[in-house]
């Protein structure tokens, strides 16, 4: 039986130093069950890249399945996707840009701004303000979303007024309210920039404005990395809140778009997965970038994708 | 020196006659006596530091605090999307348990979901961390290339796996008749295996819970394994002795994780079955949260959908408290 429970030390003189039948047997066994895991991982894409670049003329999906492309590169179909005047994508990859922009720019700003409040300064009411908003967190979300909805629809943030994607407004105005992950997240990193800097500053005369943009903000840029870059992940596969708020095709996102295109009779599949394959893209080139700074985070609060 | 912090109610009397006050006392006593921390550095102090924290007061209030209230009123009254709403009592939820026909099939639906989903996420995530916590060369690459499908959208994923499990065309199926099995499944063209296809769907994701897994076994100590083996455990008792207890508290929280959001299930349902169209065949994927959207956005009976919501949220507290009672007996944590 191949030993899981315990990771491998090597690098213990005595204990693992030679390559024993079993040790061998157990890296044979471990390198096995990830290659195929990572199978299956990659596969479903390659499968889809295969179809994407199938040009319009031949079957698409074939037996057996073509798991890479070998035959066809037809990378038209992608220019396709994204100026097809019918559902085209390169537009609504630009909404979807543009709601990711605005929301991170909202969250950096009012969660920063809140996180040094709770990391630096004093006063009255702090730890009871400060459990209010980890209680936020416990909030029942489908409870919410239906007084949310009206609230919105009632004042006019809904849809299309004038020509002006008023919808847009409920999906990115509370992000410049915080929101108590991130601001969980940057206040514990604050605490961790020395009180000095501060005090210094201070004698010198300096506001707690000052201390906030010029000491804290410049300090706290890789934590403010992994708020921008959750914010743009959430933003930019968010499905359900486009759902609720955007009525004209032309400010659609790209996840609303495709969700309509897969369920409309007579799709062309190469296109739409060419489209699937234009909303998975900038996530996983975010993701390659950053991704030695975000496992961290990950694993240490356990957010969920 | 001499001042004793009581009870509450004696503490303000205590400051009027003192005068002064001890460090220890409340804030609110402390503003009643006109005592100051250091002076006038802190009065500016605090009015700037309600000023950083106005984005997130008046926020809560107007997006969070407001919805919760009205969500309770809405639940009582007929509102509907562009009428507003009288006061009908308990009709909204009289109507739940007793005269709507798709109530109890969304939530056997969404139980039966559960049933899948939690212990399936939760074994497969321990086995992918396992194998990623050995210490062999690459695993940093498995690890990094495991957790890409968290960060992608939830409809390419959802659009992904129907072309995939499509009956005819679709990859799985075919290389399923490729090693012999003449007829597979239908997946989402048949009611017995919709939610199946949606479980598959859902464990190409398994590098999420994999990972938050893999830093629990990276916090166990390693001399309790060392130990263990001096006294000649095999790699079942070390995994069943050591490895289990020691993650039980990742493994609550997984859980939790796993539960609320298996009771919440609706965004790849909603691609997949259409947003106004039948929720797979014979109703097998008709999730609570489909049923909301439906009756609250589709058919815009907005109050009945606010008591759907409420039902749903005691629902789960009732899940999540079980779940913490039975915390003593299976979490073990440390000393």
């Amino acid at each position: 039986m191949t030993d899981l429970s315990a990771p491998m030390r090597p690098g213990r003189p005595g204990r693992f130093a030679r390559l024993t039948p079993r040790r061998v047997a157990h890296a044979a066994f471990v390198y096995a069950c990830l290659l195929a895991l990572a199978a299956f991982i990659i596969l479903p894409l390659g499968w889809m890249l295969t179809a994407a670049l199938k040009p319009a003329n031949v079957p698409v999906f074939t037996f057996p399945a073509e798991w890479f492309p070998t035959e066809y590169f037809n990378f038209g179909t992608f220019v396709e996707a994204l100026t097809q005047p019918r559902e085209p994508y390169g537009r609504y990859a630009l909404n979807s840009l543009l709601l990711a922009s605005i929301n991170i720019v909202g969250a950096v700003f009012s969660n920063s701004l809140i996180a040094y409040a709770f990391a630096r300064l004093q006063f009255r009411g702090k730890n009871v303000l400060f459990a209010a908003v980890l209680a936020t967190m416990l909030l029942p979300a489908p409870v919410l979303l239906i007084p949310q909805f009206l609230l919105f629809f009632n004042i006019g943030w809904y849809g299309t007024v004038d020509g002006f994607p008023a919808g847009y407004l409920p999906l990115t105005v509370p992000a410049f309210a915080g929101n108590a992950f991130f601001i969980f997240l940057l206040r514990q990193y604050m605490r961790t920039i020395p009180k000095e800097l501060d005090e210094a500053a201070r004698i010198d005369g300096a506001g707690h404005w000052t201390i906030y943009t010029r000491i804290i903000l410049p300090l706290s840029v890789p934590a403010l990395l992994v708020v921008a870059v959750f914010t743009f992940l959430g933003v930019w596969n968010d499905f359900f809140g486009p759902l609720l708020y955007l009525d004209d095709p032309q400010w659609f996102t790209v996840p609303l778009a495709l969700a309509r295109e897969v369920t409309t009779v007579g799709t062309e599949w190469n296109i739409v997965m060419a489209a699937t394959l234009v909303a998975m893209l900038p996530p996983l080139l975010i993701y390659a970038f950053t991704q030695n700074k975000l496992m961290g985070g990950i694993a240490s609060v356990g957010i969920r994708g | 020196m001499a001042m004793q912090v009581g009870g509450d109610g004696v503490r303000g009397e205590q400051l009027d006659e003192a005068g002064t006050a001890a460090p220890l006392v409340a804030d609110a006593a402390l503003a009643q006596s006109g005592w100051k921390p250091t002076g006038r550095a802190s009065r500016s102090e605090e009015r700037a530091a309600y000023l950083f924290l106005s984005p997130w007061i008046i926020g809560s209030i107007l997006f969070l605090l407001i919805p919760l209230g009205w969500a309770v009123w809405l639940s009582f009254t007929d509102e509907q999307l562009l009428r507003p709403g009288q006061f009908v009592g308990f009709d909204n939820y009289a109507r739940a348990f007793g005269d709507d026909p798709k109530f109890y099939k969304s939530i056997g639906v969404t139980l039966t979901w559960i049933v899948i989903a939690v212990p399936l996420f939760l074994v497969t995530g321990l086995l992918v961390a396992l194998l990623l916590n050995q210490k062999l060369r690459g695993m940093s690459f498995f690890r990094t290339l495991l957790y890409v499908p968290a960060v992608l959208s939830g409809v390419a994923i959802a659009v992904l796996w129907f072309t995939l499990l499509n009956s005819d065309l679709g990859a799985v199926n075919q290389l399923l008749r490729s090693i012999g099995i003449e007829d597979p499944p239908n997946w989402f063209q048949d009611p017995d295996f919709a939610l199946w296809g949606v479980a598959i769907m859902g464990l190409w994701g398994v590098g999420t819970n994999a990972i938050i897994y893999l830093a629990g076994l990276q916090n166990i100590p390693p001399d309790l394994y060392e130990a263990a083996a001096m006294d000649g455990a095999g790699p079942w008792t070390k995994f069943r002795y050591i490895t289990l207890p020691m993650l039980s508290p990742t493994m609550f929280f997984l859980f939790i994780g796993e539960l609320t959001a298996a009771l919440v299930i609706i965004g790849p349902v909603i691609v997949i079955s259409g947003a106004g169209g039948a929720a797979g065949p014979a109703d097998s994927l008709l999730f609570y949260m489909l049923l909301l959207y439906r009756r609250g956005f589709v058919e815009g009976q907005l109050g009945y959908a606010a008591a759907l919501a409420w039902i749903l949220t005691v629902i789960g507290l009732a899940l999540v408290y079980v779940t913490f009672k039975l915390e003593k007996r299976f979490v073990f944590y440390q000393a």
